[in-house]
């Protein structure tokens, strides 16, 4: 049974993939016993089934997904927030404040503002209603400082690394505390400024190569090198 | 200044700029080139100069115009001022709203609409430049703008027009043999199903004009998808390149 | 994301301009990277693309026929349209022309009009009946930040690239000849934007310090360094010094353009 792209080979919507008995898997569909690419990426196949890793998509949230957003609209029983996903967020009131909401006494924008950014959680998402979010986890609600990248979400596992290993890298060699939303929404806080710039770099590489191997390898010696560059320059 | 050229074709039976019957126009597209985009793809064809961008899947504004099943596609094709001989007015003329409607209907049917309910997608076109063949250049280019934002897509809707002049079927008309020749037949297809997704026609001709027609446009779709994949998958190609 | 700019960037910007710094490590008066091209658009009788960051502006010229003005009767006629199209940023909705695409069109036509740029007796072809009309279209093709400075280049860049058409005068009737001569144009305004933010400013604010900036000022100035038009926007205000002080960097930068772009 026939498969037209090797694994790894970049492929374009509506390119033929293969045909057969093939399972369509994501970001492929199946007509007449073949299998075409729906999106531009690259094909993976794991026993029957036939997939394609895009290189460029917008996120769809999933329950339990840490994503980080900006409120745009302070409401009056929650907040609407931007999490960078075609569906608008809701951040209910009830969700934040640790007593019994009233309406008409409480004021939400004293609590989260139009403009303030949070990392939060996506409690429930269906196709029929917005997502939810939920902060009453530790590590999760408003974010004071620190800079922020946005990068095409299906790049994040790539930011990780195998088993965490690009991750631990950057914050290891830039003294920065990195949270990576799954929406593809990054924050990264470090004790210096250079420390900051120097993670935001390192994403910035991956971001642009992601789709080559070696890439680890690459962005730490990149690092190790700027990193050098900078101790200089201070030393000036 | 306009000066009516004689003949469309001469007697060795090339064009006004040296064509065969069947050749195309030089082509150039680019992919990408806009920022705010979520997608966006340039074209040269001919004289043709045609920006497409996509933006989307996004909340719809005014809400009430959202489906409940499916994301709602919108399309605007629009001309610029200066883009023809005599200036035209911004102001969207009846041609273009017709244009607008019949581009969104040829790129639908390769989107996958049902996956993203309650969303948008907003699809322009600027023609900065015209010179016959427009609609179909600006199908080319706008189905690359919403490959580029990541829409998932059965496949990459390409167009192309062929018509007659004198008394010859040809591929691709110019501005000239737009206006002088006998029909314009403007064509758009999901090349890998083979499936039409646009199909107009103005002039006089037979039928097996009509199908010789049909056919010229469609062989001459499949060789400007190969330019349209091509041009998308060249951005990631190059870096693969340099770390090799 | 959407347009709402977050406190966390708001901040950042701040901060960095205390320091002397912005977003991009330009220094408060710089402008950001230009590149003009001329002539792409060779249907129109004139054309330029300005490139300014990622801020991208299209301008056309036509030429067409036309009556003067009635208290205008020997002179021909310019007028400047904006387009803010959709495709150029998520803000820009399709639709008749809004506020800030007239008010954009405005100010570029002051900044030509008022340095005299185009001597428009000059187009005069017989007075009180026929004169030339020339059509500037400024299309905006990406936001980020920055478009009037961008549309004011643009334009006078699209004007020093415009042709018009040779003509006679047979039996009352102006026939158009081949051949073509260059727009007199004789003077090339410049318009520098500053953006007030946290009570200093910043020359050629990008887009995100658009969004946090409380007011702008346009100055258009002309070759002999002297200011022919000037455009307050925004919600906020400028102190009388801040006005001097936009309009001394003006004058500056204007220059420093011009050298640049051997205008």
């Amino acid at each position: 049974m026939p498969v037209f792209f090797e694994v790894r080979q970049l492929v374009a919507p509506g390119d033929l993939i293969a045909e057969g008995e093939y399972i369509a898997g994501e970001n492929t569909y199946k007509e007449d016993e073949k299998i075409y690419a729906s999106r531009l990426g690259l094909v993976e196949t794991e026993n029957k089934k036939v997939s394609v890793v895009a290189l460029k998509a917008f996120y769809i949230p999933k329950a339990g997904d840490i994503v980080i957003g900006t409120v745009v609209e302070v409401g009056f029983n929650g907040w609407t927030v931007d999490i960078n996903a075609p569906y608008p967020a809701i951040l209910r009131a009830g969700d934040v404040l640790s007593r019994p909401f009233r309406p008409q006494k409480d004021d939400l924008s004293q609590v989260l503002d139009m403009g303030d950014l949070i990392v939060a959680k996506i409690a429930s998402y269906d196709r029929t209603h917005d997502p939810q979010l939920t902060v009453g986890e530790p590590g999760l609600g408003k974010i004071t400082r620190g800079q922020i990248l946005k990068i095409t979400p299906t790049k994040i596992p790539r930011v990780i690394g195998r088993k965490g290993s690009m991750i631990s890298m950057i914050k290891q060699e830039t003294g920065c505390n990195i949270i990576l939303g799954l929406n593809g929404v990054i924050l990264i806080t470090g004790k210096t400024l250079e420390g900051e710039q120097l993670a935001v770099m390192a994403i910035h590489k991956i971001d642009e190569e992601s789709h080559t191997s070696g890439l680890t390898d690459r962005v730490t010696q990149m690092v190790k090198e700027e990193k050098a560059k900078m101790e200089e320059n201070k030393n000036e | 200044m306009n000066d009516k050229p004689e003949k469309l074709i001469d007697k060795k039976g090339l064009r006004l700029d040296g064509r065969k019957p069947d050749e195309l126009r030089p082509i150039k597209i680019e992919v990408g080139a806009l920022s705010n985009a979520d997608g966006s793809a340039y074209i040269e064809q001919g004289k043709n100069k045609i920006l497409a961008a996509a933006y989307g899947p996004r909340e719809v504004h005014p809400k009430h115009l959202a489906l409940q099943d499916r994301m709602l596609l919108r399309c605007r094709y629009h001309m610029a001022p200066f883009s023809v001989q005599e200036r035209k007015s911004p102001a969207p003329s009846r041609r273009e709203v017709e244009i607008s409607k019949v581009i969104r209907e040829s790129l639908q049917p390769s989107i996958f609409m049902e996956y993203y309910p309650r969303t948008g997608l907003d699809v322009f076109v600027e023609v900065l430049q015209a010179d016959g063949g427009t609609r179909c250049a600006s199908i080319t280019a706008a189905a690359l703008a919403v490959a580029d934002a990541g829409i998932p897509m059965r496949d990459i809707v390409v167009a192309c027009a062929a018509g007659k002049i004198e008394d010859t079927v040809v591929l691709d008309l110019m501005d000239e043999e737009d206006k002088m020749g006998s029909a314009d037949v403007p064509l758009a297809l999901m090349p890998n199903l083979n499936a039409v997704t646009l199909l107009q026609m103005d002039g006089i001709l037979t039928l097996e004009e009509f199908e010789q027609a049909v056919n010229l446009a469609i062989e001459g779709c499949k060789k400007i998808s190969v330019i349209q994949k091509e041009t998308l998958k060249a951005k990631y190609v190059d870096v693969k390149e340099v770390e090799e | 994301m959407s347009s709402v700019i977050t406190r966390v960037k708001q901040k950042q910007i701040a901060q960095l301009i205390e320091k002397g710094k912005r977003l991009d490590g330009r220094e408060l008066t710089d402008y950001r990277e230009i590149t003009i091209e001329q002539g792409i658009i060779e249907r129109a009788e004139g054309s330029a693309r300005v490139l300014l960051g990622k801020t991208e502006v299209l301008a056309g010229t036509k030429i067409e026929l036309g009556e003067p003005f009635p208290d205008t009767p020997n002179e021909g006629v310019l007028t400047v349209n904006a387009e803010l199209v959709p495709l150029a940023s998520p803000t820009f909705e399709p639709g008749p022309p809004d506020e800030n695409s007239i008010e954009l069109a405005r100010i570029v036509d002051r900044g030509i009009r008022e340095s005299k740029a185009i001597d428009t007796e000059k187009l005069c072809i017989e007075p009180g009946k026929k004169v030339f009309v020339i059509f500037v279209d400024v299309y905006v093709l990406n936001h980020d930040g920055n478009l009037i400075d961008a549309s004011a280049l643009a334009a006078t860049a699209a004007l020093l690239n415009t042709k018009m058409s040779k003509y006679q005068i047979e039996d009352g009737e102006v026939k158009l000849t081949s051949g073509y001569t260059q727009l007199p144009v004789k003077k090339h305004p410049i318009t520098v934007t500053s953006a007030k933010i946290d009570n200093k400013l910043v020359v050629d604010p990008c887009l995100e310090e658009e969004q946090v900036m409380d007011a702008r000022i346009s100055i258009a100035i002309d070759d002999d360094d002297n200011i022919r038009a000037i455009q307050k926007g925004g919600n906020g205000y400028f102190t009388p010094e801040q006005i001097q002080e936009a309009a001394k960097t003006a004058k500056e930068k204007a220059k420093q353009l011009r050298k640049k772009l051997d205008w």
